[in-house]
């Protein structure tokens, strides 16, 4: 028989009947009633103990420990620490300055006191009203899981109310479990460890499996079912990380789709205004930060504002300069990479070349665990939402308003859409703008995820141009399909291959995949289409 | 006969400034020495230039990735350039760079050998641009894929490489490249001779290749050329093979790239990842727009006067330098379409 981690008074007691049953129905008991008055009182009876020989110090921190007193854990700690103060009154008191004051005297401690210090401090703090406390004490059980914390554990669980504390807990009982004698309790040790998906239970289960040679085949089967989980649970966190990446490119590339596929124009300036919509949102939210009723509203401000911000420079460049070069991609080509050079000059002399500061919203905080285990974070969940919101209003902009209508109209044959009393000058500066402003939405979503700086619509700019190219130019199908994919592709050969190599066989793949297509997947008649 | 004896003027002004430097540095006509060094770069550029208005001003491609054939001809020089120092660089080791050592390479990796040997990383400075000139043009010519998206390509293939050599684990060194270099065929690069005999190495090939160019646009293949430019469709119906005729033009201009890159990275004393930016290869096609596309003296013309520009700038507000090369490609594309050459020619009736 193992013997138990601290021999105490009730010794004689424990050898009648499993000792761990006695520990377990004192520690439920403790639980249970650990603010009742009476409890209270044997709480100050115990003190005194404290100060005795170092076997009554064990003896009463263990007492103490099982009393479940959160009053108790700051004394235990101090005492752990060597810090602890019998004061002049005959109270206790944690050291605070440098220097005991008069008359107090400092207990001492041994090794003995100390290993039932940990044993007590961990099942105190499993009770402790603080989350943070139960979570850490709950951590420091799973450390070193014995079979006498079973009944603590069962006890804990059935109280604990926050899930991750409940996850810990579980592994933790699981694993105490699986130190048991009885063989019958190891069993389900092994089952209820199997029956989850986490990297430590697979740990503990083949650390076990030396032990358990009658169990072979339970534990192995365990460890397939927790293998086949995570690889569940992996593939579903790579997927979301994909889809993450596929909106952040469906963002930047919605815009590029229609100017670059709707009208044939090269806006290499593209990154340059999805940098100008991140500025915007730092410019709302400083704004923002005098009005207390509005400073949180500050990102869904930043929306509309980026998009107008985006879309007035988008118009102002296509009337003053890309009107005059329709026909010679290449020349728009250049000239929109020198403007995509001086806005991003005059950002960088205006805010300075470091990064800014944007701070999301606590909505959109933290992190959510799906069922599974899969985390997610939530800013990223925001963004993928955002993306295929802009995606419908974009579809609904073509094809149900009247500036679509006529959009279409001119793109399929611009005389006839002058004939028919369009005014198509003003369509190409509202097509031009429209795409212009998704560039700003796009850099509102970015102004989440990465630092707002200058050049931060460099990064993405050859990206969107691969979806685009991709999926087909001019197809908002193509983008979203191209945008996905691409993304999913990333992140799914970035384990392989690591992030740089994973970009490089995109491209590379990109060029070998418009071998076979070289207008994309889903090719579309446009202006661009007939050169 | 005119044009021919200005330009022989330029070249023997050019030809003069080692010379200057060499005069004492209190006489009035003493050029300084980094005047040399500077000058020399924007030869290599000019070269750079050329291959560019090659491709772009005689066959049409606008590729975007010519900055990419300069540094790989860079890297080939400057890995001989690596392989000099010996144990003469900080952690002494007798066969491997310094970051070699720091990395942990016990060895040197098999794509470096026979880089000791200077004609073969001359060789090499040519051939691996070349080479990649040759994949990237028969997959994109094959299958027909013309402007804006061949410029796409070549420009995402220059992201690439990027990104592949700013990793430490290529065996380039990382972000940090090549540097430090003591010597060059027997001469130690920081002495005055030296960079005179690099200036006119850089000059004597600047000449050869605008020669070599001019030659080759006056021959029937330059006439092809042209042609596919203007109507490719048409002249493929005529019967010529576009594609051949493409891939040639751009391979040759990819090695003159490579060759301006392996003149230039001894001048400088410097090779890294950013020479790769797409940015870089997007300006140098700017250079020939401003001088004058489809002329050889234009894209000379023009790499000179951009980058002189860029000097003196860079120099008094360093802070304008983007915004007037923004300005730069926008009055191009605007009102120059012809370049400064147009504006010259339309001057002169």
């Amino acid at each position: 028989m193992r013997p138990p981690p601290f021999r105490g008074a009730k010794k004689e007691a424990a050898e009648l009947m499993p000792w761990f049953l006695l520990r377990g129905l004192a520690a439920a008991l403790a639980l249970l009633l650990f603010l009742a008055p009476a409890r209270a009182q044997e709480y100050e009876a115990l003190l005194p103990g404290l100060a005795g020989g170092f076997a009554q110090q064990a003896e009463t921190v263990e007492r103490l420990g099982l009393l479940g007193d959160p009053r108790a854990i700051p004394l235990l700690q101090a005492m752990a620490d060597a810090r602890l103060l019998r004061l002049a009154d005959g109270s206790f008191a944690p050291q605070q300055g440098a220097a005991p004051p008069e008359g107090a005297t400092l207990i001492r401690i041994n090794n003995r006191v100390r290993g039932a210090l940990r044993g007590a401090l961990g099942r105190l703090q499993l009770v402790s009203p603080d989350p943070a406390e139960r979570l850490r004490a709950a951590e420091a059980i799973l450390r070193n899981r014995s079979a006498a914390d079973i009944p603590l554990i069962e006890a804990a669980l059935a109280r604990e109310t926050q899930a991750p504390i409940r996850v810990r807990l579980g592994l933790a009982l699981g694993g105490a479990r699986l130190a048991s004698e009885d063989v019958a309790v190891r069993r389900e040790g092994i089952a209820a460890l199997g029956a989850s998906a986490s990297p430590e239970a697979r740990g503990q289960l083949l650390a076990a499996r030396a032990a358990n040679a009658e169990l072979l085949p339970e534990i192995e089967a365990a460890i397939a079912a927790i293998d086949r989980r995570l690889q569940l649970r992996r593939a579903a966190e790579t997927m979301f990380q994909g889809l993450s990446l596929g909106s952040v490119l469906l963002l930047a590339a919605l815009g590029l789709a229609i100017t670059f596929g709707v009208m044939g124009v090269i806006n290499m300036a593209h990154g340059e205004f999805v940098m100008l919509g991140a500025y915007t949102t730092v410019v709302v939210q400083e704004l923002c930060r005098g009005i207390p009723e509005l400073a949180p509203w500050s990102l869904p401000l930043a929306v509309p504002a980026a998009f107008l911000v985006t879309a007035a420079i988008g118009a102002a460049m296509e009337r003053g300069l890309i009107r005059h070069l329709y026909g010679r991609p290449l020349e728009t080509l250049l000239l929109t990479f020198g403007v995509g050079m001086i806005l991003q000059q005059v950002v960088r002399l205006t805010f300075g070349a470091q990064n800014r500061e944007v701070i999301s919203p606590d909505w959109m905080m933290g992190t959510l665990l799906l069922p599974g285990g899969v985390a997610v974070t939530q800013n990223r969940l925001w963004i993928i939402l955002f993306a295929l919101a802009v995606l419908l209003a974009c579809f609904a902009a073509i094809r149900l308003t009247r500036f679509g209508l006529e959009m279409r109209a001119v793109v399929q044959n611009r005389r006839i859409a002058a004939t028919m009393g369009i005014r198509t000058g003003r369509v190409d500066a509202m097509t031009f703008a429209f795409g212009s402003g998704l560039a700003g939405l796009a850099g509102v979503a970015l102004s989440q995820i990465d630092n707002v700086s200058p050049n931060l619509g460099t990064g993405y700019i050859i990206d969107s141009f691969m979806v685009v190219v991709f999926g087909g130019v001019g197809s908002l199908m193509g983008t979203l399909i191209g945008a996905f994919s691409l993304g999913l592709l990333n992140k799914v050969l970035e384990p392989y291959t690591g992030v740089v190599l994973a970009k490089v066989a995109v491209l590379v793949g990109i060029m070998l995949f418009i071998q076979r297509r070289p207008k994309g997947l889903f090719a579309l008649k446009g202006r661009a289409a007939d050169q | 006969m005119n044009r021919r004896l200005v330009l022989l003027l330029c070249v023997l002004a050019l030809a003069a400034l080692p010379a200057f430097n060499a005069l004492p540095a209190e006489h009035p006509l003493h050029v300084p020495d980094f005047l040399v060094s500077v000058v020399g770069k924007w030869i290599c550029y000019a070269i750079l230039a050329l291959a560019i208005d090659l491709a772009w001003g005689y066959a049409g491609i606008l590729s975007l990735g010519h900055g990419a054939f300069f540094a790989l001809g860079g890297y080939a020089i400057g890995m001989h350039l690596m392989r000099l120092i010996g144990p003469r660089g900080v952690y002494g080791h007798p066969v491997l760079p310094d970051f070699m050592v720091f990395l942990g390479y016990t060895e040197l990796p098999w794509y470096w050998l026979g880089f000791d040997w200077f004609a073969f990383a001359f060789l090499m400075a040519l051939f691996v641009p070349g080479l990649l000139a040759l994949v990237v043009g028969w997959l994109a010519f094959r299958s027909r894929i013309t402007g804006v998206y061949l410029s796409i390509i070549t420009q995402a293939m220059t992201y690439a490489l990027m990104l592949a050599f700013f990793r430490n684990d290529m065996g380039f060194g990382g972000n940090n490249g090549f540097t430090d270099f003591k010597e060059l065929l027997g001469m130690p690069l920081n002495t005055a001779g030296t960079r005179a005999t690099l200036f006119y190495a850089s000059l004597a090939t600047l000449v050869l290749v605008f020669w070599g160019c001019a030659h080759l646009t006056q021959t029937k293949l330059g006439r092809v050329l042209t042609a596919i430019r203007d109507a490719e469709s048409r002249t493929r119906f005529l019967g010529y093979d576009v594609t051949q005729h493409k891939l040639f033009v751009f391979v040759l201009s990819a090695m003159i790239a490579g060759l301006a890159g392996a003149l230039y990275v001894p001048q400088v004393g410097i090779i890294n990842p950013s020479e790769f930016s797409p940015g870089n290869s997007i300006e140098a096609v700017v250079w020939v727009a401003f001088g004058g596309r489809g002329t050889l003296v234009g894209a000379v013309l023009g790499a000179f006067s951009v980058n002189a520009l860029k000097t003196w700038l860079t120099s008094v507000a360093p802070d304008l330098w983007l915004i007037v090369l923004g300005l730069l490609f926008v009055i191009v594309t605007l009102l120059l379409p012809k370049g400064l050459i147009g504006l010259l020619r339309r001057r002169q009736p």
